[in-house]
This record gives structure tokens, C-alpha cells and sequence, in this order.
């Protein structure tokens, strides 16, 4: 491997130790944390250190893209999604239900580490330069190279994400719709249904709800789903 | 100078590495999807890595493309967790087994 580590200087060195430990522990914290909400703190520390990363490769724009987007938007609706089902419970991580599993999953993630980490050892071809156009231009800053490229060479794209975007805030506006019973009227079924559910909740449930506030959130949510199964 | 892009891409092997094993082992479907952005992640690294290295703003241009469908797909991904977490309450993924209609 190629240690260019002497042609850095030392805050560059140092900078890039510290986010990278922080990428790993945080990394490391995702996988081995028992309970989902840590899981999610120790993915915002990883992003962090890759945006620490980013800025140290002299991609400002994404860095700050990478903190609002995943930080702020991402991991928060990771943190919505546990807290509004309500299975913010620590799981048995030391139990293994199949055999041989996680051994089997260590010697695939060293395969792929050993292998990436060869391909990592330079000697990548190179060949001619994109059409997206040089990184370095002087003293234009980073966004302006980036805006340029997008709206000009990546027009398309550019454009077909935002389709892609409306798909999918009406995909998950369809799949978080509760399902309307088959066999009756429509129309009524609309104004009905948000109402219906909580008698049928309190009714079914009604012991249950007793027991607690997340207990009854639960149940509200199961009940009524089975409900509208049935019939 | 900054170090050299040998080491970005071993930090983002092992990245990589954690993430798709953390997908292979966790059954908690939360924290897969988390694996799953993890790994979202080394990519991104390493194609910002390749784009100053190679000095092409087309690896930036990846990066945030990635950013914009790793967003929707997050969308999606956690509204089909709502619904079937709506049907059954349990956190593993060995709880899903049944495709049956």
C-alpha cells in the first residue's frame, strides 16, 4: 500500500485519524448495540465522521448535504419510525436463532474486506476524464463546480430525481394508509374509519390499555389492523 | 496535502465490511436498514475519494445522486416496515417469513 502518509501534513494526518476512528466506532456501535435508538445515535456519529471526511477531500457542499440529509432527516425518521411502533426494545443479540450464522456472515465480511482492500492498493486505471469536467478549477469553489456539473451535464438526472422523489412520498403515503374494509361503501368509510378506531381499541383492548401507554399503543395499532383484515 | 486515498478506501472497506455484516447477522429490520446506510455510506466515501484522486467532479455528482435516492428509498423502505409492523408486533426479521397471500 502505498503510505503517503509522509506527504501529509500533520493536521490533514491527524484529522483524518480522528474522523476515521470515530467512522469505525460508530460503525461498530450500529452493529453491536442492543437497542435500536443507540443503534441510530451511532449511525449519526458515523455520518458525521464522513462528512468530517468529506470536507477533509474537499467535497464542502456534500458535507454539509451528508449532516442535513442523513443526520437531520434520515436518522431522525429512523428514530420516528421506533418510537411510533413502539419497538424500542432490546433485543436478545446474544442468542443465535440459526447456527453458524454469524460465523458464516465473519468470513464473508473478511472476504470482502480482504478483497476491497486489495483493489484499495492503487493501480486503478485511470483512462480519460469524464465529461462532468476537472475538480480543481482554480479558485471556484467547490458548489459552484458541483451546481455547474448538475445543471448542465446531469440535467436529466437531475431531473428524473425529483420524480422519483413525488414517487416516493406518495408510495409511503399509500403504505402507511390504513387499509380500507372490502364490502362497504366508500364513501362512508372514509369519514368512519379514523374515528371507529379507537372504540374498537378500547373495547378489544381494554385490559391491556390499562397496563400502560406503550402497551396501548401497541394494541390500538394491532387490533385495529386485524379488524379491518377480517371482515 | 491530505493523506493519501489508499486510506480512504480501507476506511471505507471496513465500513463497508461492518455494515454488511451487521446486515447479516442483526434480525432487528431497524438496524439492517441502518446497516443498509452504512454501507450507503463507504460507497459514498469511496467515490469522493476516487473524484479528488482522479480530479473529475463526475464522483461528487454520484455522491449526491446516492444522497437523493438513499433518501426516497429510506422513505419507502420505513413505510413498508410501518405497514407490517401494523400487522404483526415483533422487531425480527425471522417474524416475516410468511409470503403467503
Amino acid at each position: 500500500m502505498p503510505l503517503l502518509l509522509a506527504t501529509a501534513t500533520l493536521p490533514d494526518t491527524i484529522t483524518f485519524a480522528i474522523a476515521a476512528v470515530i467512522c469505525v466506532v460508530g460503525a461498530l456501535g450500529v452493529v453491536l448495540s442492543t437497542h435500536p435508538v443507540h443503534s441510530a445515535l451511532m449511525l449519526v456519529m458515523t455520518l458525521f465522521g464522513v462528512a468530517v471526511l468529506f470536507v477533509e477531500e474537499n467535497a464542502q457542499f456534500l458535507a454539509v448535504v451528508q449532516v442535513i440529509v442523513y443526520a437531520g432527516a434520515i436518522v431522525v425518521l429512523f428514530l420516528f419510525v421506533i418510537m411510533l411502533l413502539g419497538i424500542d426494545r432490546t433485543e436478545a443479540i446474544a442468542a443465535d436463532p440459526l447456527k453458524g450464522q454469524r460465523a458464516v456472515a465473519l468470513l464473508l465480511g473478511l472476504l470482502v474486506l480482504a478483497e476491497v482492500i486489495l483493489l484499495a492498493r492503487g493501480h486503478w486505471p485511470a483512462g480519460a476524464h469524464s465529461t462532468a469536467g476537472t475538480l480543481n478549477q482554480g479558485t471556484t469553489p467547490n458548489v459552484n463546480i458541483l451546481g455547474t456539473s448538475v445543471f448542465t451535464t446531469f440535467l436529466l438526472p437531475f431531473e428524473l430525481t425529483s420524480a422519483l422523489l413525488v414517487i416516493a412520498v406518495v408510495g409511503a403515503v399509500v403504505l402507511a394508509r390504513r387499509p380500507r374494509r372490502l364490502g362497504e361503501g366508500a364513501p362512508e368509510l372514509v369519514i368512519v374509519d379514523p374515528e371507529d378506531d379507537d372504540p374498537v381499541a378500547a373495547g378489544a383492548g381494554g385490559p391491556d390499555e390499562a397496563a400502560g401507554p406503550e402497551a396501548g399503543g401497541e394494541d390500538e395499532g394491532a387490533v385495529g389492523y386485524r379488524e379491518g383484515s377480517r371482515s | 496535502m491530505t493523506v493519501g486515498a489508499a486510506w480512504y478506501l480501507t476506511l471505507a472497506a471496513v465500513i463497508f465490511s461492518i455494515g454488511a455484516v451487521g446486515l447479516l447477522v442483526r434480525r432487528n429490520v431497524l438496524v439492517m436498514f441502518m446497516c443498509v446506510e452504512l454501507m450507503l455510506n463507504a460507497a459514498n466515501l469511496t467515490f469522493v475519494t476516487f473524484a479528488r484522486e482522479l480530479d473529475d467532479v463526475g464522483g461528487q455528482v454520484a455522491v449526491f445522486f446516492v444522497l437523493v435516492v438513499a433518501a426516497a428509498e429510506v422513505v419507502v423502505g420505513l413505510g413498508v416496515i410501518v405497514a407490517i409492523f401494523r400487522r404483526r408486533v415483533g422487531a425480527t426479521a425471522d417474524d416475516i417469513h410468511v409470503l403467503k397471500g
